[in-house]
């Protein structure tokens, strides 16, 4: 079942082998909880102590005294309910966007053959060159007056939605994958008179579904982590994503309310992280290394 | 456009449909315009996204960083006064040593660390998808999380970190507080929050290692430390540089962590380039500067882009060769 590594199998049946391997696997384990799950743990457990409890030095590992009052506080005091379904709605909205507009373009470079199709394909690719971050500035003149229309974009969730289906590596995906899907598969169907959106619906669709799942974790999961965007964009609290209201709530709430507000904004993705870890780890490894 | 579809018609007429005989010219001109409709049709969606949030923002960003720029109000050209103006800021100097300093300390640190985890947990036989859970958690919890969490930790009285230093009767440190100690803590924060990307893919690249040159270098007499050297580096040179070169793109645009942590404190010990420009714009109202600033990051990033770009293809290459 498992190939060669570094140490030969017969190496660790042998008793010194075998002691070895137990020892090394016991410290990454205990390496493992201390380093990454502890401060989880710790965050956890923070907001359910009480605020003496959470500032007394030497701290208590378990909590003396379970309080919930951090969390229902936060639910109330910080309107993370407010925030967290302004995050959705960015989220979803971006996804959709993404999915939609990535996909009918991937499908047209790939299978259309577009006239100019490959200057646009450079152009894409180009982006990929100028990171996100470095454009930031640019990016938010251009949406706060967006050229010939003259319409602010601010403190609305399109801000987020539009310039999410510009993702070049998201495209670039797809294409690749459509590019895989034989000719004569689109072009039988065409024969039997499925028109381009019939096929891409029907056919190329149904075809990719490891692909459009990877792309769709990665667009939620891309604007749910999303901090530096938002802030620009959302000056209007009652519109700020989780991200953004944390920060700018930190200053001045109880530390356990605000650690319970982080709790409760790592939640859903963390969840989406636990039921999907499968598909998103094989497809971190995959990905990534064949480009 | 014209010219175009009457180049190709005879390389379409010759790949054409089997089952039908070539339509009247005309007709087939008309079809061909259709097609070319339709195929702009799914094009054009994407393809006005990526104009407006991409390469306008590319463009503006070089016209802007010549202009005094204030929205609404008409843009006056200042040739390169904005260089200048942002070149002699005491802050300029600071955000740049910073931010490269950041950037080879996340390499010491943040590529050491994962490339020997990857190292130890290719060769665990149990527990492997607790292992890649656990490692791939902290990348999931939203950065903001991240550095609220590290910030509450790195609090000089009852933070976690000075109460584990307190209970092993090691010295405390300051932290995020002390100008010498701030940024290394920043490191670690991104470290650990970022590492477990680097994990997973370096430990995929470690599974395509064939098994038969290990056991040839176990063969030849080579020890654990020269298999890894003469094997296992090797092997995985390609992915390595890859993932440096990621790294070093995404650390030289590093923000959240200073800006939720230390706000650029204490002393502009933890400015970075982002964070400055953010400043320029957000708290001077200078576009023009943050535009200046924006395109000298973009040159050097696109740089190690362009790297990037050009290993990757070559890599995939080999691979395919």
């Amino acid at each position: 079942m498992s190939t060669r590594t570094l140490i030969s199998p017969a190496a660790l049946a042998r008793p010194r082998g075998k002691a070895v391997y137990w020892t090394v696997f016991t410290a990454t384990v205990l390496l493992f909880v201390l380093a990454f799950l502890f401060p989880v743990y710790w965050m956890v457990t923070g907001a359910l102590k009480s605020p003496d409890e959470v500032a007394q030095t030497p701290p208590t590992l378990v909590p003396r005294h379970w309080h919930t009052s951090a969390y229902t506080d936060a639910w109330d005091l910080m309107q993370l309910p407010r925030h967290l379904a302004n995050t959705a709605v960015q989220a979803a909205g971006a996804w959709a966007c993404q999915l939609v507009l990535c996909t009918a373009a991937a499908y047209a470079l790939s299978k259309l053959k577009p006239v100019f199709g490959r200057v646009v394909l450079g152009g894409i690719l180009a982006t990929l060159m100028v990171p996100a971050q470095a454009l930031v500035v640019p990016k938010y003149l251009t949406v706060a007056d967006l050229p010939l229309i003259h319409t602010s974009l601010l403190n609305d969730p399109l801000a987020i939605w539009l310039p999410a289906a510009a993702n070049a590596f998201n495209l670039y995906l797809l294409k690749r994958f459509f590019d895989q899907i034989p000719r004569d598969v689109l072009e039988a169907a065409e024969i039997d008179g499925a028109g381009k959106l019939r096929i891409l619906w029907s056919i190329v669709l149904p075809m990719s579904r490891p692909v459009l799942g990877v792309v769709s974790i990665f667009a939620l999961v891309g604007v749910w982590q999303d901090f530096l965007w938002p802030l620009m964009v959302f000056s209007d609290t009652d519109k700020q994503p989780i991200s953004v209201a944390l920060v700018q709530l930190s200053q001045n709430i109880p530390l356990t309310v605000l650690i319970a507000a982080m709790v409760i904004a790592s939640f859903p993705v963390v969840a989406l992280f636990l039921v999907f870890q499968r598909h998103i780890i094989a497809g971190i490894g995959a990905g990534s290394v064949k480009g | 456009m014209t010219t175009h579809t009457a180049e190709r018609r005879p390389a379409r007429a010759a790949a054409g449909h089997p089952h039908t005989a070539p339509p009247p010219a005309g007709a087939a001109r008309r079809r061909r315009l259709a097609d070319q409709a339709r195929a702009w049709a799914f094009l054009l969606g994407g393809l006005i996204c990526f104009a407006l949030f991409s390469w306008y923002p590319a463009i503006r960003a070089v016209v802007i960083a010549f202009q005094k720029y204030t929205p609404g109000n008409p843009p006056e050209w200042v040739g390169t006064a904005n260089f200048t103006r942002v070149l002699h800021d005491p802050e300029f100097g600071a955000a740049w040593r910073n931010t490269l300093t950041f950037t080879v300390l996340a390499l010491l640190i943040g590529f050491a660390v994962p490339f020997l985890l990857a190292l130890v947990l290719n060769e665990l036989r149990h527990a492997k998808a607790f292992f890649r859970v656990v490692v791939y958690l902290p990348v999931m919890i939203p950065p903001v999380v991240s550095a609220l969490l590290w910030k509450w930790f790195y609090d000089p009285g009852a933070g976690l970190a000075n109460e584990v230093l307190r209970a092993l009767h090691l010295p405390t440190s300051q932290w995020t507080n002390g100008t010498d100690t701030a940024l290394v803590s920043l490191v670690l924060v991104a470290t650990w929050a970022n590492m477990g990307g680097t994990v997973l893919i370096y430990l995929a690249a470690l599974q395509s290692i064939p098994g038969e040159l290990y056991e040839a270098a176990e063969l030849d007499g080579a020890n654990l430390l020269q298999r890894i050297r003469h094997v296992t580096v090797p092997q995985t040179r390609f992915v390595i540089l890859m993932l440096m070169l990621l790294q070093i793109i995404a650390t030289m645009q590093v923000f959240t962590e200073p800006f939720v942590i230390t706000g650029g404190g204490p002393e502009n010990a933890t400015v970075t380039v982002l964070y400055l420009i953010y400043k320029y714009a957000f708290l001077y109202n200078d576009f023009g500067g943050a535009c200046a600033l924006s395109v000298m990051l973009l040159v050097l990033l696109a740089l190690f882009s362009a790297l990037y770009l050009r290993l990757t293809r070559s890599g995939s290459g080999q691979e395919d060769a």
